[in-house]
């Protein structure tokens, strides 16, 4: 119920900001006959002005709002740390048109040895608000599984995903927990190519909250900062082995968390995986 | 000029006839078992005169395998082949087409250049219904032109597939020209991969076909792109890492050869049937006389080079001196590949092939960041065609002029040095002190009634409009400019090597119309690359569908390209005539090449009726929505003519 509350508020906020469609635009500039507008067409709301009549018998169809989808394991790899090693990895994926789509995303990780693990899966639906930003709106379900405990919430997600300047592909987010925890994520990365195929994907992400979680180790303030890069050899577009190396720290309240646990609050990792594009 | 064909036996017309080139309605047609084999027979394209045009003209479409280069691959073949028959049309014939289709999905054929009535243009959606499955649909229209021409599909994306071919129609008239042998060179690229499968990709990734893109070598050098969000190596959004470039449907390695006796003139006809290629054709060692483009006669003009826009077509002239080969050389605008053939006394020379020059990058003139060269082109209309036209005219101008005061004025902010040091950005013969005093702006908003007839603002740059067409158009230029001029970008120094410049094309004949146009349609070409969208004035043609010509009208339509890449742009059912300043002489086209960061104009007698396509030519920005049905109405009440 709670998830239902939290969607439509957001969705309501979304709309109040003309951000998604409230309802088709009505059709009241046009005003040829309902026959002469063929159902052929796949747009709902094409500007046709008067005076325009279809050749006798002529059915008209209007392309360029076809469906398109991408799915991207931009990671799929396994992972050396210290501790524990694992399989990991980060899921992109969208379905639907030039500016509205259903994105999936979808990361986590799961230890090799224990078989523990944590994953984080959003659905979002999406608009695109400027040439090169999308407006993101959705859920994510979080759920952290293990021999002690199997814990699991779920947030509403506001962000905005797109490329800055110099490339910067950037996916900010706003998450709301059930229980109205607030927190934000930031990822910044880029592409560079050493050559055609061989391609250096650097990439930072930070972690914020507004207050602490202690179930999930959770401190107020800055969470975490991780630092990555993949370097990846392109055997075509759609295939691509890689090897990766991450650092990553803990502060504030989240490294007292993992100090209390027995973690480190420092981390490094090396990886090796493929990314495939779909 | 043709009489030694008389001589020719009608067994030696059927026995070449019986390779690939057939001319359809003059010979039955080849038997399915003949078109299984899909060897195309290097006599391929050679046109002999003919004495009867046939009443009816049968085409079959089908989807089967057949050779292209090395590989059996999945193919739409009209009548077993591809490209498909050449079809030959006599000038003031009516010409009867059946066509019958044999897929199992609807096909369509439109006459590309071709002036018709609007139900037998062919185009899905528009002038009919298309071609459904195992029916026949029959054309009949009267043949009121002459020149080469092409037809093609307009359903789906099935001309990526193999679906056109040549047409010819004899001129009722004698030429204006004389030659000994005639032969179609149309140049296409070829994909094994599905091309909704191509289109897909495109959305996915727009870089996906491109493998010449900047490494981090030129990092700082091209911050400036980055910050922009746009990469300089954007030429063509498919390239030769899927495609396979063919001449009349034959590979490189398979060598299509024209054959000539020494001392003869050969007329190459060349027809650009790509989906998305432009070519960049010349015949090293040979002069070429350019006497018709997109089927009208035009002034002769010789050049060293020319580019061809994607369904444009130039017929050329040469005179080899020479019995030796030459080769036929179409390299991709991008520089990522080759459609090659061989002018050749015998069949089985060859001629060396160029190598591939570099890739181009395009310049901040290219995204509207040039300032204009009104010193360079002082001067308008007709005027301009006696000033020699400078080639090495700079890419990039820094006029001193108010820059703070232009819409995107935070675009002006980049480093000169930086800048500098790109070698794309030629400073050379750049007189800075005429820019200084030249007016920016006075030339935004004149009154074209003012301007004297054909009245072209070549390189004059103007401010683009405050509307940036919503989150379709990315790249929205500061200043855009005519460009009619330039040879194109790849093109530009290339002293003692002339290139052909849509500048250089007069009409034969002075214009039938010396009227002023009545009415200006401004239309933006706008995309966004990173999304692979594309569209006019940023709306899709499932967006905004019908753009509207009054009946009887002659409109200029203005072209203001905001992408930085060229679009192809073909009007159905109407010539363009392009205002380059040739007067009464402006050349009248189908496609118009619009450069990146282009403002120019085609002025369009409306004296047809119905319902017309309009689109870019570039099969994926088309099937992207860059496309418009155009409604001829009446002029509405209480606008003036
Ligand atoms: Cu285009």
């Amino acid at each position: 119920m709670k998830h239902y509350l939290l969607n439509k508020t957001l969705g309501a906020i979304a709309c109040g900001l003309g951000l998604l469609p409230m309802a088709p635009a009505a059709a009241e500039h046009n005003p040829l006959p309902e026959t002469a507008i063929a159902q052929h067409r796949h747009s709902a709301d094409p500007e046709i002005p008067a005076g325009f009549t279809p050749l006798p018998g002529v059915e008209p169809e209007y392309h360029g709002d076809q469906t398109y989808g991408l799915l991207l394991f931009e990671q799929l790899e396994y992972r050396s740390q210290q501790g524990e090693n694992s399989v990991n990895w980060e899921i992109n994926g969208w379905r639907g048109g030039d500016y509205q789509r259903l994105w999936l995303k979808s990361e986590g990780e799961i230890g090799t040895e224990t078989g523990d693990g944590e994953q984080e899966t959003q659905i979002l639906y999406s608009k695109l608000i400027t040439s090169f930003w999308e407006f993101q709106t959705g859920l994510r379900y979080d759920y952290e599984w293990g021999e002690d405990s199997n814990k699991d919430r779920f947030l509403g997600v506001v962000g905005l995903q797109g490329l800055l300047p110099y490339k910067l592909e950037t996916d900010a987010a706003i998450f709301i927990s059930e229980a109205g925890d607030l927190s934000a994520r930031l990822s910044l990365e880029r592409q560079l190519l050493l050559t055609q195929k061989l391609i250096l994907q650097p990439e930072l992400e930070v972690n914020l909250a507004a207050q602490s979680v202690e179930e999930f180790g959770i401190g107020s303030g800055l969470n975490d900062i991780t630092l990555s890069a993949r370097l990846r050899y392109e055997v075509n577009r759609n295939f691509a082995p890689y090897v990766g190396l991450d650092w990553s720290r803990k502060f504030a309240g989240s490294a007292d968390y993992s100090r209390a646990e027995g973690e480190s609050v420092e981390n490094w990792s090396i990886a090796g995986g493929v990314r495939l594009l779909f | 000029m043709k009489e030694r064909y008389t001589a020719i036996s009608r067994r030696q017309l059927l026995k070449l006839a019986t390779g690939f080139g057939v001319s359809v309605g003059l010979h039955p047609l080849l038997q399915r078992s003949a078109r299984a084999t899909g060897v195309a027979s290097p006599m391929l394209g050679e046109l002999l005169p003919i004495d009867r045009y046939p009443n009816q003209i049968d085409l079959k479409v089908f989807q089967e395998q057949i050779k292209i280069g090395d590989r059996q691959s999945n193919a739409i073949t009209v009548n077993g082949t591809v490209p498909g028959p050449v079809i030959r049309l006599k000038e003031g014939q009516i010409a009867k087409i059946n066509v019958s289709n044999e897929l199992d999905s609807e096909t369509s054929i439109h006459w590309h250049g071709l002036i018709l009535p609007a139900t037998m243009d062919g185009v899905p959606g528009i002038s009919f219904n298309g071609i459904k499955p195992k029916t026949t649909f029959s054309y009949e229209f009267p043949v009121n032109q002459n020149g080469t021409y092409w037809y093609h599909s307009h359903s789906g994306l099935q001309e990526q597939q193999g679906h056109f071919g040549a047409l010819i129609i004899d001129s009722l008239q004698p030429e204006p020209f004389s030659y000994n042998r005639d032969y179609v060179v149309m140049l296409s690229d070829w994909t094994e991969e599905d091309p909704h499968q191509v289109l897909s990709n495109l959305k996915k990734v727009s870089t996906f076909y491109n493998y010449q893109q900047r490494t981090i070598a030129h990092f700082s050098e091209d911050a400036d792109w980055a910050r922009m969000r746009m990469d300089p190596t954007d030429i063509a959004d498919v390239t030769g890492a899927t495609y396979t470039y063919l001449m009349n449907g034959m590979a490189p390695a398979n060598n299509w050869t024209a054959l000539f006796k020494q001392g003869e003139k050969v007329r190459l006809r060349f027809i650009n049937a790509s989906a998305m290629t432009y070519f960049d054709v010349r015949i090293p060692g040979l002069k070429m006389t350019v006497v018709q483009a997109d089927g009208q006669n035009v002034q002769p003009v010789s050049v060293d080079e020319f580019r061809i826009a994607v369904a444009e077509t130039y017929d050329v002239i040469v005179e080899p001196e020479e019995s030796k080969p030459y080769s036929i050389f179409a390299e991709t605008m991008d520089r990522s590949g080759y459609a090659r053939g061989t002018l050749s006394p015998q069949m089985g020379l060859v001629a060396a092939i160029p190598p591939l020059r570099t890739r181009p990058l395009r310049t901040m003139a290219d995204m509207g960041m040039d300032h204009g060269s009104h010193g360079d082109h002082g001067g308008h209309g007709p005027k301009q065609q006696d000033k020699p036209i400078d080639h090495k005219s700079p890419q990039m101008d820094h006029g001193g002029h108010g820059m703070q005061a232009m819409p995107n004025a935070n675009h002006a902010e980049h480093n000169m040095s930086e800048m500098n040091s790109s070698p794309a950005m030629d400073h050379s013969g750049h007189d800075m002190h005429n820019m200084d005093t030249a007016p920016a702006m006075d030339h935004s908003g004149h009154d074209m009634r003012q301007m004297d007839d054909g009245g072209a603002d070549l390189g004059e740059a103007v401010p683009h409009g405050p509307d940036h067409h919503g989150v379709g158009n990315a790249g929205v230029p500061m200043m855009v400019k005519n460009r009619l001029h330039e040879p194109g970008i790849g093109l530009e120094s290339t002293p003692d090597h002339k290139v052909l410049v849509y500048t250089d094309l007069r009409s034969l004949e002075p214009g039938s119309d010396g009227r002023s146009p009545d009415r200006e349609l401004e239309l933006h070409l706008t995309g966004n690359m990173e999304r692979y969208m594309w569209s006019f004035d940023g709306k899709k043609y499932s967006e905004s569908p019908i753009l509207q010509f009054y009946y009887g009208e002659r409109l200029r339509l203005t072209f203001v390209n905001d992408t930085m890449m060229e679009h192809p742009i073909h009007l159905h059912g109407m010539w363009m005539e392009i205002d380059n300043g040739a007067g009464a002489y402006k050349p009248r086209k189908h496609v118009l090449n619009v450069k990146p960061a282009e403002k120019c104009s085609v002025e369009v007698n409306v004296d047809v009726t119905g319902n017309w396509a309009f689109h870019c030519h570039l099969l994926y920005h088309m099937e992207a929505g860059m496309m418009r049905t155009v409604a001829i109405v009446e002029r509405p009440m209480g606008e003036q003519s």
